[in-house]
C-alpha cells in the first residue's frame, strides 16, 4: 500500500488539530485579544518555510559537491515548498497587521527581508526555466540557491538585531521573552504540524521531479535510438 | 471574539495556498505520468 497518501492524511489531520488548538485551546492574549491567534499559524509557517529553504541549501551544497541529480530534485522540491510557506507568511502577516497596526505593510527589516527571500526563491525557480541543458541548469540553480540562502539568517536575526515594527521574538528571544505555558504548547504543536505537512509536500514534489527525470531519460533514449 | 474574522481569513487563505500548490503538483505529476506512458509505448512500437 502507498505510504504517501497516509502520510498526507496524517499531516492534514495534524494541521486541522493545530488550528483547533489555536482557536479553542490557547488562551486569549491580554493586549491583542483573539487577533493574536494568527501567530500560531503565521509563525509556524514561517519556521517551516525557513527550514524548507534550509533543506534546499543543503541539497544545493551536496549537488555542487557530488553532482548527483537526486540532490537537484530535492533542492527544487524544497525551494517550491519553502516558497509556498513563505507566501502564506506574506498573506497572514498583513491580515494581522491591519487591525494591529492600522496598515497592511511597512518596510521594516523583518518584513522587507522576508519579501526579499520570497523574491530570491522566485528567481531561483525562474532561473531553472531559462536553462535547457539539465546538468547546467542543476549547477546554476544550486549556486544561486546557495547565494539565496544568505537571506535566511537575516530574516531570523532581523527582529533580534534591529528595532523593528514587527513584534519582538517570543521564542529564542533572550531574557524577557517567552510565552504562557499553554500558548507555548499550542505553538509547538502548530510547529510540529506545519513541519510534518512541509515534509509531505517535499516528498510529493520530489516524486514529481523524479518523474521529470524519467521523462528526460526516455526522451534521450528515444533520440539516441 | 473581536477580530476573529481576521484569524479565520488568515487560516482560510493560507490553506487555500497550500491546497492550490498541492493541486498544481498533482496536475503536473498526472501529465508527466501520461508522458512516461506515451514515451514507453513509442519505444515499444519502434
Amino acid at each position: 500500500m502507498e505510504k504517501r497518501p497516509l502520510f498526507g492524511a496524517a499531516a492534514v489531520v495534524l494541521l486541522v488539530a493545530a488550528a483547533y488548538a489555536a482557536f479553542f485551546v490557547a488562551p486569549r492574549e491580554r493586549t491583542m485579544g483573539d487577533l493574536q491567534r494568527i501567530f500560531y499559524f503565521h509563525a509556524s509557517c514561517a519556521w517551516a518555510g525557513l527550514d524548507a529553504f534550509g533543506v534546499c541549501f543543503i541539497a544545493n551544497l551536496l549537488y555542487v559537491w557530488k553532482r548527483r541529480g537526486t540532490y537537484d530534485w530535492l533542492g527544487v522540491s524544497a525551494a517550491e515548498v519553502g516558497l509556498a510557506f513563505t507566501t502564506v507568511v506574506l498573506i497572514s502577516g498583513p491580515i494581522w497587521a491591519k487591525p494591529a497596526w492600522g496598515i497592511y505593510w511597512t518596510w521594516d527589516a523583518r518584513l522587507t527581508s522576508t519579501f526579499v527571500l520570497w523574491l530570491l526563491y522566485v528567481c531561483y525557480l525562474l532561473l531553472r526555466t531559462l536553462v535547457e541543458e539539465s546538468d547546467r541548469r542543476a549547477l546554476l540553480s544550486a549556486l544561486f540557491g546557495i547565494f539565496a540562502f544568505i537571506d535566511v539568517p537575516i530574516v531570523f536575526g532581523a527582529i533580534r538585531w534591529w528595532r523593528t515594527q514587527h513584534p519582538a521574538p517570543v521564542i529564542m528571544g533572550g531574557p524577557g521573552s517567552g510565552l504562557d505555558p499553554v500558548m507555548r504548547k499550542v505553538f509547538f504543536f502548530s510547529v510540529l504540524a506545519t513541519h510534518v505537512f512541509m515534509a509531505f509536500l517535499i516528498l510529493e514534489r520530489y516524486a514529481l521531479e523524479k518523474l521529470r527525470g524519467e521523462v528526460e531519460q526516455l526522451r534521450e533514449e528515444a533520440e539516441a535510438a | 471574539m473581536k477580530n476573529i474574522e481576521s484569524v479565520f481569513w488568515a487560516y482560510m487563505l493560507g490553506w487555500a495556498v497550500f491546497f492550490g500548490f498541492y493541486l498544481t503538483v498533482a496536475k503536473r505529476s498526472k501529465d508527466l505520468r501520461a508522458e512516461v506512458e506515451r514515451l514507453k509505448k513509442a519505444a515499444r512500437e519502434k
